[in-house]
């Protein structure tokens, strides 16, 4: 059955109208200072607003995002690709990579700041080494799986090889990119939020802590809410249109 | 075995026999093996420019048919009114600013073709350039090679397992065994490319099928 364009709509709002009457429900089944309802939450959302503290806290963590997301991403294709493309590299530094795959969060973190003090980029730095192992090992999987023609072709042809990446292997690895870069998000402001508990005086982590400390779980729900929506708007404003123009291609031959 | 400058050589022989594997070694795909192979340098002294028609045309499907070409050129000569030149000369204008995956695989293999030319190749290395298409397909293909070879000559090698089409467009045959491939045979063939008709080349292939010799019985 296909989906009317109306429905399209229809079906998210009809969907988050859902999920807020089963947490209305909820609230009401258990109490409403465990759980607070969505007026609650909505009402700590404004307050936060008010005094500035929200956009403050949110675009402090949201900094943090960008940065250890670029750093992660960026080092991970840069080494991913190599690994995957050569079997010595692959065999020389594999059980490097599981090593780091299987590292806690907290060890890096506790590390970081240990090593190199309670500072911006310790903080950054943690999260992306969280990261880039992940991005790694798809990268790798992808740079495994490319055309060996298309390969043999720019090989024949001469092309440089930052030709041979950009035009050749990139273009293979839209696909496996922006897999990493959807869940890579998700994962980075998940410890970004740690890091913050742990080692800074602002961004929504610390800001949870001290919500924690008094209780407040309306806060809590409040800053939660927020930065969610604020990753799906990267998600839908700024991952999906850059994946769909890197696959335009694809899109023009299934048209004619 | 050796090309002169120039001369088109077709390696003929039964699928398996290594002609794919011999086109890899000489463009440097292809580094186990044991021999040489030496290409002599161009006129001006630059190492001699190599095109290479592959069996699948091998086009990038995320470049247009104009960058795919684009980009065989090296950076010092990648010039836009060359291809566009080209692909005049190969009547694919049209088709510049499509994607490959918007090709018939015909098209795409001419697409494949101009690549090769557009380099300006010394030396053009063809490995089963017209296989799977539809006859007329071919038939126009091939006369489209022969007009490309005669306004700008190249040493060619053409690897095919079809008999009529080496004839048709080879000065000379090189004929392989099935695996392990050996020359077994060597053809030449005395009429000019421009003037083989289709009686010419049944009548070269008969004399060739009729020969005693055991290695042209496997041709047939």
């Amino acid at each position: 059955m296909r989906l009317h364009a109306t429905s399209r709509w229809v079906m998210p709002v009809l969907s988050i109208l859902l999920l807020l009457a089963v947490w209305q429900s909820a609230t009401l089944a258990i109490g409403g200072r465990l759980l607070p309802g969505p007026a609650t939450v909505a009402a700590a959302l404004l307050r936060e607003a008010e005094t500035g503290a929200l956009f403050h806290h949110l675009g402090i963590t949201l900094l943090r995002v960008l940065g250890a997301f670029t750093i992660a991403m960026s080092v991970g294709v840069a080494l991913g690709v190599p690994m995957g493309r050569s079997a010595l590299l692959d065999r020389l530094f594999g059980p490097w990579l599981v090593f780091f795959l299987n590292l806690p969060a907290l060890v890096v973190i506790v590390l970081a700041y240990v090593w190199f003090g309670l500072t911006e980029a310790a903080a950054v730095g943690a999260v992306a080494v969280n990261k880039i192992p992940n991005t790694m090992v798809l990268v790798r999987a992808g740079a495994r799986s490319v055309d060996e023609g298309l390969m043999e072709m720019a090989r024949v042809y001469r092309l440089s090889p930052f030709e041979r990446l950009r035009h050749v292997l990139l273009p293979q690895l839209t696909p496996t990119i922006a897999a990493a870069a959807r869940s890579g998000l998700a994962l980075i402001w998940k410890i970004v939020l740690v890091v913050e508990l742990l080692g800074r005086s602002d961004g929504v982590g610390f800001q949870i802590n001290l919500l924690f400390q008094t209780f407040d779980v309306a806060g809590i729900l409040a800053y939660t809410v927020a930065f969610v929506a604020i990753v799906q708007l990267l998600e839908y404003g700024l991952l999906q249109p850059v994946e769909r123009h890197c696959q335009r291609w694809r899109r023009i031959a299934a048209e004619t | 075995m050796t090309a002169a400058a120039g001369e088109v050589v077709a390696l003929v022989g039964p699928s398996g026999c290594g002609k794919t594997t011999a086109l890899g070694i000489i463009a440097g795909l292809d580094r186990a093996f044991e021999g040489t192979v030496s290409i002599g340098p161009r006129p001006d002294g630059e190492p001699a420019r190599l095109g290479y028609v592959f069996q699948e045309p091998r086009l990038l499907p995320w470049r247009t048919v104009r960058q795919n070409l684009l980009l065989a050129l090296p950076k010092s000569r990648r010039l836009g009114s060359a291809v566009d030149l080209m692909l005049e000369a190969m009547e694919l204008s049209a088709l510049a600013d499509l994607f490959p995956t918007q090709l018939s695989l015909g098209m795409a293999r001419r697409v494949a073709l101009a690549r090769a030319f557009v380099v300006e190749p010394d030396l053009l290395l063809m490995d089963e350039p017209f296989v799977s298409l539809d006859e007329p397909t071919a038939v126009k293909l091939r006369a489209l090679l022969v007009r490309m070879l005669e306004r700008r000559p190249a040493t060619v090698l053409l690897v095919t397992h079809n008999l009529r089409e080496a004839l048709a467009l080879a000065d000379r045959l090189l004929i392989l065994t099935p695996s392990p491939g050996r020359v077994v045979a060597e053809v030449p063939v005395g009429i000019p490319r421009g003037s083989r008709d289709d009686a010419a080349i049944e009548a070269l292939r008969s004399d060739l099928l009729s020969r005693s010799d055991p290695a042209f019985r496997l041709l047939a």
